[in-house]
């Protein structure tokens, strides 16, 4: 399973590094097929690189021995993975249902307006991108978004456009 | 997260509120891993399969089914190799108490997985989480590797020649990955679009090997039941529905939050008694009771107990037992766009009925919503959302269509003042 794992030469700038074909390597191991690891990998890879570009999809497929279309198929199915850079931050607002309820819809307006973007665009100096989400499981502590990995629950529009205002 | 600790049973979530628990030795100090070995070292697999039955113990994850039965599936005298699975996919709209089950009792979980492991006989289980819940996998994959460390997962687990390991596998952010056939194509590195079934996971599941699926919480009860025995746990609950779950309770309530409580609770106790009414001094107009797929519930209907065969004759299910609850302020023809857009958008794609139906009815919802309906829209909703029922490969597009039925049913007014008045007529106290 490992040998198809072959390190490139050298590490063209937005290649896959060799450190992440290691854990990608590492991960194939768990599953009797080693595409299991394909959700994994592109999460590795997206958080390396930013996103999953046609010319990275084309890596992965050649270390998973699929086509490329395949693993493109897979990225935009999932809303996770991204075939285009997005802003240096991702700040998704809920607007289930339940946060609804509590607000969440209009603070994902007042962010719109704070940051002058719709939800789905980055602001044009690359640093942030806003998105509407669905439900996060959090839905009792709602006003929510989220901010890269991280929570941040009973938001009020105040504290939430303080929050967007000191990420770098 | 802010659990507020109920007044009765609560064992899956006693010592939620002690940090301490996370850890393994925190979770030792509660008797913690006691059934695992009870049950490795001192029941046999058809035992075990036997006790699960007789609790009476139903599938957490939202369709009920008896665990004990779905255990008993797994092809006898075979050796292919055998895999669980862990539903930690948690996306239905108003659920959130598998996160703190697994942020909290990660050990817990883990236990429970090891005792069905070896009820099963399998040799691993994919713990299938989604991949925003960046801090309960983390937890997890430490707590995982704490149990391995000590000798309960791994090669020869409590000194017995059964192993068992389990993998973190992280989902891409798609709400059809939690349908236990979507979950096991996106396992496998695909896209998540439900199997058609059979053949059943039990036969032909992760990898094409035989497979069982169990929700979370599901698991998390195990442990208690093995240690305590099959007929305590039926004396909590109702005859039909033993034990308890947890509630997730959101909208408009006074203490929106998580409360485990024995099932057949009555919903006007979950929702007045725990979580302290609706705010502001205004009057309950609707309730889902079981995660967003759940037809709601009027005000009327409060009455009745939070189980599976009291809410089936009110026409809608436990599910999840996400409770949301909605004030006399609330837009029914609003909470229908919303619902609509949400299964709109996460519809794989796959059957027609599905994929055209859950637009069809965002679309009429939206004219409607906006003072743009037209005579005869409420039938073709109606007819739309019939056609869905039972006619796809997987129970998501019944999921859509029910909670829309039951928007029609209790609240059809809200529809036709819209109709009327060509205009939505909830400005004041529109909160949505
Ligand atoms: C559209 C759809 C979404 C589902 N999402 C989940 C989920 O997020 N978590 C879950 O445990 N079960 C979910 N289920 C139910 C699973 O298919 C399966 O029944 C369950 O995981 C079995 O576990 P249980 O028997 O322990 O409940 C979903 C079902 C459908 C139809
Ligand atoms: S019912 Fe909907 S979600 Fe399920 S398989 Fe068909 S198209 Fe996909
Ligand atoms: S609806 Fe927003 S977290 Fe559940």
């Amino acid at each position: 399973m490992v040998k198809a794992v072959k390190p490139k030469k050298a590490a063209k700038s937005g290649a896959i590094s060799g450190a992440t074909r290691k854990r990608i390597a590492e991960e194939m191991q768990k599953f009797p097929q080693k595409r299991g690891a394909l959700l994994e990998a592109l999460h590795l890879v997206q958080e390396e690189l930013g996103c999953i570009a046609p010319e990275t999809a084309r890596e992965l497929a050649e270390i998973f021995e699929m086509r490329a279309v395949e693993v493109m198929e897979v990225v935009s199915f999932y809303n996770m993975f991204h075939a285009a850079p997005q802003g240096r931050h991702h700040v998704h607002v809920c607007t289930n249902l339940p946060c609804s309820l509590r607000g969440g819809r209009s603070l994902l307006r007042r962010l719109e307006e704070h940051l002058g973007i719709r939800a789905g665009e980055t602001t044009p100096d690359g640093r942030i991108t806003l998105g509407r989400e669905e439900c996060l499981g959090a839905c009792a502590y709602a006003p929510m978004l989220r901010i890269g990995d991280t929570y941040h629950e009973n938001l009020g529009v105040e504290l939430a456009k303080k929050l967007l205002d000191s990420l770098e | 997260m802010g659990l507020k600790v109920p007044h009765t049973t609560n064992y899956l979530t006693e010592h939620f509120g002690d940090d301490g628990f996370v850890s393994l030795k925190g979770y030792e100090a509660q008797g913690g891993y006691e059934a695992a070995r009870k049950a490795l070292t001192r029941m046999q697999p058809e035992k075990l399969i036997e006790l699960v039955k007789d609790s009476g113990l139903q599938g957490r994850g939202g369709a009920g089914f008896p665990t004990g039965l779905k255990w008993s599936f797994m092809p006898k005298d075979e050796d292919r190799p055998r895999f669980l699975v862990c539903n930690a996919d948690e996306s239905e709209p108003g659920s959130f108490k598998d996160r703190i089950l697994l942020e909290r009792g990660p050990h817990q979980l883990i236990e429970g997985i090891l005792i069905a492991a070896w009820a099963v006989g399998a040799e691993k289980t994919f713990l299938y989480i989604r991949g925003e819940y960046s801090e309960p996998a983390r937890v997890m994959q430490q707590a995982i590797a704490e149990a391995g460390e000590s000798g309960y997962l791994g090669q020869g687990a409590m000194g017995t020649n059964f192993s068992h390991e389990v993998v973190l596998v992280r989902g891409g952010g798609a709400y059809i990955c939690g349908e236990e056939t979507g979950l096991l194509e996106s396992l496998e590195g695909k896209k998540g679009q439900p199997r058609k079934k059979p053949p059943y996971p039990a036969e032909f599941g992760a990898f094409g090997m035989p497979t069982t699926v169990n929700n979370v919480e599901t698991f998390c009860h195990v442990p208690h039941i093995v240690r305590r025995g099959a007929e305590w746990f039926r004396g909590i609950g109702t005859e039909k529905s033993p034990g308890t779950t947890i509630f997730g309770v959101s909208g408009h309530v006074v203490r929106p939050g998580l409360y485990e409580l024995p099932l057949g609770t009555s919903l006007e106790q979950i929702v007045f008694g725990h979580a302290g009414g609706v705010p502001g001094g205004r009057e309950i107009k609707g309730v889902i009771p079981g995660g967003m797929s759940m037809p709601i519930l009027p005000a009327a209907e409060l009455d009745v107990p939070m189980a599976n065969e009291s809410l089936r004759e009110r026409q809608t299910m436990l599910g999840t037992g996400g409770i949301m609850v909605m004030d006399d302020t609330t837009c029914m023809v609003r909470v229908g766009c919303v619902i609509a857009h949400f299964f709109r958008d996460e519809s794989c794609g796959q059957c027609t009925q599905c994929r055209e139906g859950t637009g069809w009815m965002e679309k009429i919802l939206n004219r409607i919503e906006r003072g743009a309906g037209e005579e005869g829209d409420l039938e073709i909703l109606l007819d739309v959302s019939a056609k869905m029922e039972g006619a796809t490969i997987c129970a998501f597009a019944d999921a859509a269509a029910w909670p829309i039925q039951g928007l029609l049913r209790h609240f059809r007014d809200d529809f036709e003042m819209h109709l009327r008045h060509h205009r939505c007529p909830f400005h004041e106290g529109f909160r949505l």
